[in-house]
């Protein structure tokens, strides 16, 4: 390459055949280089890296193709209300949500997994996401759900379980000897399914406790950080969940959640539990029992919708990294993975609308206070 | 146009190669983060977003510098249809840098998410909330941003070609360090 600048109107000497062939040759080494580094990060060379792509397919591989539906929590309905903040939290964070006062809420009510049409049990993971809107600021998305710990600690065995437990054509019940391998390949699993089958299993949706499991970073106004989970507590007395009655529909569970908002609004405490540094963010590990509660406000829902019926949570992603100034997240990995893959299913089902079929629990259904 | 000399003036280069570096951390950031359900994905998103509002205000300071230093003629001796190709890959990498960050701003809008740049500075929605608006929005920001990738390929080996193979001194224009204008 010429060192100096060339005065444009004079013809550079003529290059060789030779010459010419070796610098175009560089300048293609130069493009395929570039164009392979985009492509390898891109994923595009590495097959077996788990993408967005590959976990949603995943779960369409697990469940079905659903069009139009949430990938994950896919039966669920619109739930809609308020948050009246006791202040409490406020020393905590800065956040405008925790301000005293009252927050519109537009939440989902849903059972986790991808099939929007599986008959409604109490086996089934239950959750509860919420988008608080505090006027003149920034919102808050939070999604929670009904066990205790979180049984995997990252986006890989997050992925691995669930192809693992996939049931088998034949027999309809998952591989026993695959479930077995993922055990033994992951004692933090093995040891968090151990809490998940101890927790209290409750009768229906409005008396369950839903936790975010995650572990997220208050900042107050000093700029001193917390490490805090939280969980909404029920105000409804908790009752354990029986077998189904034999009358039970499909959607029974929704259905006496429907009837009892259509009687009284049903609550949650917000408790926020203050972590110490040294507390693992890892969300299949529970924190030490005796760790401070604080009672940040009381979440209220006294309106249910179909998903059916223009409900407000429909296009909504209940991406749990979507927080305000004041609350920041951890390094907990299955934030940026659940984030990341909400993202990709969000996409997928917002243009799919053309083709989504009816949801399970109709806007007759909700507006006939629950029953089918 | 200009008898002046060789170079591109100061401001243009230095908008120039700022803004490749800066473009190309984004396109790569932007094909990182689509594809990765790591840990990486809030991290290189939280980049994304400020990373392509700085690229907007960029650009648009790019296009009024343009009005004040045009570039060089390009050298009489290339061929017309080599002269079509630089300025329509010229043209086609202008507009992909302006539209970009705006459909990125857009779908963002239209999904209903808050537009954050950093901590408590956000962004007011461009778009009204609409599901399929932002299904389109956000499969055109994959696409457009495969076809910014390809124009920055074609705009690299043509470079290089000007450098290597015609050494017309195009690629000087542009990658000189010299002061004088």
């Amino acid at each position: 390459m010429p060192n100096n600048a060339q005065d444009p109107t004079s013809a550079p000497a003529k290059l060789s055949a030779a010459a010419t062939v070796l610098r175009l040759g560089l300048i293609g080494v130069v493009v395929l280089v570039s164009a392979g580094a985009f492509a390898y990060v891109g994923g595009w060379l590495s097959p077996d890296r788990l993408t967005q792509e590959r976990m949603i397919a995943g779960f369409e591989a697990v469940n079905g193709p659903h069009p139009g539906f949430r990938r994950n929590h896919a039966k669920g309905i619109c739930a809609t209300g308020w948050f009246d903040s006791s202040g409490k939290a406020a020393s905590l964070s800065k956040a405008a949500v925790f301000a005293p006062g009252r927050v519109p809420v537009v939440g989902r009510i849903a059972f986790a997994g991808g099939m929007p049409f599986i008959p409604d049990e109490t086996a089934t993971v239950r959750s509860l996401a919420l988008r608080f809107l505090p006027a003149g600021a920034e919102e808050w998305r939070t999604g929670m759900i009904d066990l205790p710990v979180f049984p995997v600690a990252s986006a890989q065995a997050f992925y691995d379980q669930m192809l693992a437990s996939k049931p088998d054509p034949t027999t309809g019940k998952p591989d026993p000897a695959k479930m077995q391998a993922f055990a033994a390949a992951h004692p933090e699993f093995v040891a968090a399914i151990g809490i998940i089958k101890d927790r209290p299993v409750a009768s229906g949706f409005a008396n369950t406790k839903y936790n975010a499991l995650h572990v997220f970073r208050l900042v107050n106004a000093a700029g001193e950080v917390t490490p805090v989970r939280w969980s909404t507590v029920p105000v409804d007395a908790f009752a354990a969940a029986g077998p189904a009655p034999a009358s039970a529909g499909k959607n029974y569970m929704f259905d006496a959640l429907i009837a009892e908002v259509a009687e009284h609004p049903v609550r949650w405490r917000l408790m926020i539990t203050v972590g110490q540094p040294s507390d693992p963010t890892n969300p299949t590990l529970p924190w030490p029992a005796d760790r401070q509660q604080v009672e940040a406000g009381v979440v209220t829902i006294d309106k249910l919708s179909s998903e059916d019926d223009g409900g407000p949570c429909i296009d909504v992603n209940y991406d749990p990294t979507v927080l305000p100034p004041g609350i920041e997240l951890s390094d907990d990995p299955i934030l940026s993975a659940r984030s990341s893959a909400y993202s990709r299913s969000f996409t997928l089902r917002e243009g799919e609308k053309g083709e989504k079929p009816p949801s399970a629990v109709t806007p007759q259904e909700v507006r006939g206070g629950g029953k089918s | 146009m200009s008898t002046a000399g060789p170079h591109f003036s100061i401001p243009s280069r230095l908008l120039h190669w700022l803004m490749a570096v800066l473009l190309l951390a984004m396109l790569f950031i932007g094909a990182g983060m689509a594809a990765t359900v790591s840990d990486r994905y809030s991290l290189l998103l939280s980049i994304h977003r400020p990373l392509g509002i700085a690229i907007l205000i960029l650009v648009m300071l790019r296009f009024a510098n343009r009005l004040i230093s045009p570039p060089p003629p390009l050298p009489d001796t290339l061929p017309p249809i080599q002269r079509l190709a630089a300025h329509a890959s010229h043209l086609l990498l202008y507009a992909l840098m302006f539209i970009m960050p705006l459909v990125g701003w857009g779908m963002l809008s239209a999904g209903g998410y808050p537009i954050v740049l950093y901590g408590p500075w956000h962004l007011p929605p461009i778009l009204p909330q609409d599901a399929e608006l932002y299904a389109v929005l956000r499969q055109s920001h994959t696409v457009l941003a495969y076809l910014l990738f390809a124009t920055f390929l074609a705009h690299l080996a043509a470079a290089l070609f000007h450098g290597l193979i015609r050494r017309d001194g195009v690629l000087e224009s542009m990658a000189s360090l010299a002061v004088e204008k």
